[in-house]
């Protein structure tokens, strides 16, 4: 498995829980992430103990919300990220988090594969970046990210390139809004 | 709808809520404006995808020995139910301002301040203050100064200030120095929702300091 299509994998391996509930790569998956998610909770400032229980939360809403996963706008770490960092605002900061409403391609919808592989390589691209950034700025975004609150200004700046992935984006946005169109 | 929007939220806004440090008060806001702004979202989940590349590099921590076995116990605990995909909010509110209002526009539940204004205080975390409100046609919206800064999103109708016009969907952030005196157009009632984040004894003087502005 390259770097360049490691993301690409990841994002096969949620079609196949999201389509077929396939138990296997559902644990790959777990195997994977689970340890990172811990991580993220633990620097987050959560115990050991609660940051398993959330993990564990965390990786069954992976299993129960897999139909709201769309690989052509995030990466599969950028969609099990947004739900750790929502839980991790439940739990540690005890407050609610508003969240926008969800967009998604209904059953018989799916993005188209160019699209799904163009955003992969562009999430896998920008954690290259990620790697070669100076290590005291890299410190400071990942501290932002762990919910340093001093350091949440930080992220706003980052220069890390992200115009194209945010193009991507918008592009799939423009096709999905387009499709949930057709189907009213 | 979506490409009708011409005032958009600030990167730096955006980035914090990505990151989970922004306010509960102002997250409502930015849930709001990101439901109906497409620009914004797409932004906003291409910052998501820096958190994406954290945790990737985060380096795993050892999960419990029947971690996954008690994972997969949870899903099976968890009702069928939660496979399905939600159900678009058809309405004047996304879904996010519809739990803090406990329905959509028609589940308001106003109260006069004056000049024919109507107001309706949303309940979030201390040590802010949201609003939503209702401003006839041509009316002036009660001219006021505010601690720290302030977003307001327009639902309905639309409003002018020195800021400019602004319609269905657009966020204006405004500092404290700002002083404005927003209008609603003509037509319809302008209904927008308004949040400041200020230090905590604000709140304990919101009452009397909104006195004179507001006729609570």
């Amino acid at each position: 498995m390259t770097t360049d299509t490691h993301e690409a994998d990841w994002a096969e391996a949620m079609l196949r829980v999201r389509e077929a509930r396939d138990t296997a790569a559902f644990e790959a998956i777990f195997r994977h992430y689970a340890p990172r998610v811990k991580a993220f909770l633990m620097k987050s400032g959560a115990e050991p103990g609660l940051a398993e229980e959330c993990m564990q939360d965390v990786m069954a809403t992976v299993w129960t919300k897999a139909g709201l996963y769309d690989p052509s706008r995030a990466s599969l770490a950028t969609w099990i990220f947004t739900i750790a960092r929502n839980r991790r605002i439940d739990a540690i900061r005890r407050a609610r988090r508003p969240e926008p409403d969800e967009l998604y391609w209904g059953p018989e919808g799916e993005p188209d594969q160019a699209d799904v592989l163009a955003l992969q390589e562009e999430s896998a691209r920008l954690g290259r970046a990620m790697e070669q950034l100076p290590e005291a700025q890299r410190d400071l975004i990942e501290r932002a990210y762990f919910g340093d609150r001093s350091h949440s200004e930080i992220a706003a700046e980052t220069g890390l390139p992200l115009g194209t992935i945010k193009s991507r984006i918008r592009l799939a946005l423009d096709r999905l809004r387009h499709e949930m169109k057709m189907k009213r | 709808m979506t490409d009708t929007i011409r005032h958009h939220l600030p990167d730096d806004i955006l980035a914090a809520y990505s990151t989970g440090s922004l306010s509960e008060a102002f997250s409502l806001v930015v849930a709001t404006h990101v439901s109906l702004c497409d620009e914004c979202r797409a932004t906003l989940e291409s910052i998501d995808a820096v958190g994406g590349a954290v945790l990737e590099g985060c380096e795993a921590e050892p999960v419990a020995a029947e971690s996954f076995e008690a994972t997969m116990h949870r899903i099976t605990g968890q009702a069928a139910a939660t496979m399905d995909r939600p159900i678009q909010a058809a309405g004047l509110f996304p879904s996010a301002l519809r739990s803090y209002v406990g329905g959509d526009v028609d589940a308001v539940r106003w109260r006069s301040v004056g000049m024919g204004v109507r107001q309706a205080i949303l309940r979030t975390e201390p040590g802010a203050s949201v609003r939503l409100l209702c401003i006839p046609p041509g009316a002036a919206m009660p001219n006021h100064t505010h601690r720290g800064r302030e977003m307001t999103i327009v639902l309905q109708g639309a409003f002018r200030d020195e800021g400019g016009r602004f319609c269905r969907g657009d966020v204006e952030v405004a500092d404290d120095h700002v002083r404005h005196a927003p209008v609603a157009d003509a037509g319809e009632p302008c209904i927008c929702l308004a949040a400041t984040e200020a230090p905590l004894r604000f709140r304990d003087l919101l009452p009397r300091l909104a006195q004179p502005f507001f006729r609570i």
